[in-house]
């Protein structure tokens, strides 16, 4: 994030024990809860909790999109949007898109348009809404886990959900899923993004400095938080569609 | 397909209970298939046509060759007007999944007066029920005319107080459809409505 | 319907239904949806609040900041209101710059707590002619189920009344934001010769007006803003502010927990 900090000059991010500022060990994940289906109006929707960040996810769709000149007559647009509150941030944030937004956006529907389903669907869009409520850096992985899982409850079909973690380099060290000093002080940060079940990367971005090795461990701690994030999400999925049970004398025409 | 045991994960669920396996589908917009009945509402009109938003991400053409009507061109708004709500079937779907759509079919007609309510499309079986055993039930209670769209529209019509439970009886389904004797809550709530009859 | 064209045939419906005394949810017609209220929801906001009423979903963020004050209001704090209606919430909503109706909602809640005097702007000078405390509230939109007039105000309300002035910057202790009233808006639709109380999307979809009306702990009336290309007749005007009054009061509580 942008904002700045008045910390002491000697900011210890990693403590000797090797214990961070919110305690975590440099592979700990901070504590997340994810939440299906929590807006009535979109088609999809879904809310994360992740370490202080909040976010919101809205999925409207597949839709005609307009305007008709971007339609694409083989398969489905994917537009995701990205965009932080006034309030989400501690040096208030003027509404609207600026800069950094508009290319989170951009890298967001990329990522989506490679695991939805589009030939299903020409001339529409599958529109994608992250607000970011609360942020504490990590927002873009924050919300791109959560359009996955709102994506799933409009029920737009994908070859799988994606998650997404950030990993970095903090003191010297390579740490997983950086808060906001550690992003703002530390020396590296490289968001991803993988579809689960192959293990592709769809989203791909590093700020800083790391030698290959450093990166090849950053990935490899993202690669194991990315797979306990998706269990998160299909947790998440399963609580909102939990059948308590069928009626007996009904259940035999609900099957299509 | 590959995808299809993890998308069945989260896009479907499956129980086992006593014996039978039941797949549920989840959310998703209604995608119209051909033989649909479904309750369509007019977008748009042209010379020759009136162009049907069916609930589903295709608005789909009715050519006035396809209305019961006999319509000189250009008259289309003599006989729909946007807005308005109507009963089709759908013709065919191509592979651009353009939709086309018919009201010549027994049925099909301009709608005028009642309701329309909307549900989840995935709950359109509940709610006509085995052999249409839950929608004859609330017809029979509220002597209510209904029509249940495949899109997930529900036209129903007749007294005022009467459309109100039937509404309600719908949005009970919308709601519970998956819940244990559903079919006993809405029964009991007519029942409380109306008294108990012979259904 | 999902489809944003109004038919005529659920039109009439409603109409009839609320001429009857009912409404398509249920409700009489001067009662009002369920309200639930989150306080400091958001911790990077100051002050911040969570509004349901009913289906429609409001947050409401207050940054307190110090600032230069206005140079021609140099003994006066500084207040912006803006509101978002970003298009998560709806499928009406577009992106882009804010729609006449987002600003219409932004300038009806400011000038419900300026002029209103529920945050006195006099009192939040720290030098008179140049620094004072600089407020900014904003109102996201969440999910839109009509009534956002009434949403964004019980929120900003709430978020004001449990906002902190930071005073790190100025060595001095934090301390609340000084809340003096407590306007509670009420809004009415008027559908053909029916006045409703807290309508829902699809009853302010065809309503011909529309009137709010926000009344303080006194009883007095403090605010008012009348919408759409209905009108009102003047009985009409003084039975909701009546009810409105009424409401309110029922809805204050709610607001100052």
């Amino acid at each position: 994030m942008e904002d700045i900090e008045h910390f002491e000059k000697e900011i210890r991010l990693v403590d000797e024990n090797g214990r961070r500022i919110d305690g975590r060990s440099l592979d700990a994940l901070r504590p997340i809860k994810i939440e299906a289906g929590v807006l009535k109006r979109a088609d999809g929707s879904a809310y994360v909790e992740w370490g202080d960040n909040r976010v919101l996810a809205a999925v409207y769709g597949p839709r005609e999109a307009h305007p008709r000149h971007l339609q694409d007559p083989t398969r489905a647009l994917v537009q995701c949007r990205y965009n932080m509150a006034p309030f989400s941030v501690s040096d208030r944030k003027r509404p609207g898109p600026d800069r950094r937004s508009v290319e989170i956006s951009k890298v967001t529907s990329e990522a989506f348009a490679n695991v939805v389903f589009r030939e299903q669907f020409p001339r529409t869009s599958v529109d994608i809404f992250i607000e970011v409520l609360q942020a504490d850096a990590g927002t873009r992985c924050a919300g791109i886990t959560a359009a996955s899982v709102a994506l799933a409850d409009a029920g737009i079909p994908m070859r799988d959900l994606i998650a997404s973690c950030a990993s970095g380099k903090i003191a010297g060290q390579i740490a997983l899923d950086l808060n906001k000093e550690e992003d703002n002080f530390g020396d590296a940060d490289c968001p991803m993004a993988v579809v689960p079940r192959t293990g592709e990367i769809v989203l791909l971005q590093m700020d800083g400095h790391l030698t290959e090795d450093e990166f090849d461990r950053a990935m490899k701690l993202s690669m194991g938080a990315t797979s306990k994030i998706y269990e998160m999400q299909k947790d998440a999925l399963r609580r909102r569609y939990a059948v308590t049970a069928l009626d007996e004398d009904d259940a035999s025409e609900v099957s299509p | 397909m590959d995808g299809g045991k993890v998308l069945a994960a989260f896009l479907g669920i499956r129980t086992e209970h006593e014996g039978f396996v039941d797949i549920i589908p989840l959310g998703g917009r209604y995608f119209p298939q051909p033989d649909d009945e479904v309750v369509g509402q007019v977008v748009d009109l042209g010379p020759s046509h009136w162009l049907i938003d069916l609930n589903a991400p295709y608005p789909a053409p009715l050519h006035a060759t396809e209305s019961p009507w006999r319509v000189e061109f250009g008259e289309t708004s003599k006989f729909m007007i946007i807005g308005d709500a109507c009963l089709v079937k759908v013709l065919s779907v191509d592979e651009t999944k353009r939709v086309q759509v018919t009201m010549r079919d027994r049925g099909g007609r301009r709608l005028s007066g009642g309701h329309i309510v909307e549900i989840g499309h995935s709950k359109v079986p509940r709610l006509i029920g085995k052999g249409g055993s839950m929608i004859t039930m609330i017809k029979d209670f509220t002597r209510c005319q209904a029509f249940v769209g495949q899109n997930g529209r529900v036209w129903i019509d007749g007294e005022m107080n009467d459309m109100v439970h039937a509404i309600q009886a719908i949005r009970m389904i919308d709601e519970h459809a998956q819940a244990i004797g559903l079919t006993e809550s809405v029964k009991g709530y007519l029942e409380g409505a109306y008294g108990k009859r012979g259904a | 319907m999902s489809s944003e064209v109004i038919s005529e045939l659920m039109r009439e419906h409603i109409v009839k239904l609320v001429a009857s005394g009912r409404r398509a949810d249920g409700r009489a017609p001067e009662e009002t949806r369920k309200l639930t209220i989150e306080k400091n929801y958001i911790k990077t906001a100051e002050g911040s609040a969570r509004v349901r009423l009913g289906n429609t979903d409001v947050l409401v963020g207050v940054k307190i900041g110090i600032g230069e004050p206005y140079p021609d209001t140099p003994t006066s704090g500084v207040l912006t209101t803006s509101a978002e209606l970003v298009p998560l919430a709806s499928p009406t909503f577009e992106s882009g710059p804010p729609s006449p109706t987002a600003i219409e909602i932004a300038r009806v809640v400011d000038r419900g707590i300026r002029e209103t005097k529920t945050v006195d702007m006099s009192k939040l000078v720290i030098t008179p002619g140049e620094k004072v405390w600089v407020l900014f509230i904003d109102i996201h939109a969440l999910d839109y189920d009509g009534n956002l007039f009434d949403a964004a105000s019980y929120g900003t309300l709430a978020a004001l009344s449990c906002a902190t002035m930071r005073g790190a910057k100025l060595g001095v202790p934090d301390r609340p934001l000084p809340v003096d009233h407590w306007p509670i808006s009420i809004t009415a639709a008027k559908i053909r010769n029916t006045i409703v109380f807290d309508p829902a999307l699809d009853e302010e979809r065809i309503a011909d007006a529309r009137l709010t009306v926000a009344t303080d702990e006194n009883g007095d009336v403090r605010a008012m803003q009348k919408g759409l290309t209905g009108s009102f007749s003047y009985d009409e005007v003084r039975y909701v502010i009546s009810t409105a009054r009424r409401l309110g009061n029922e809805i204050r509580g709610i607001v100052r927990a």
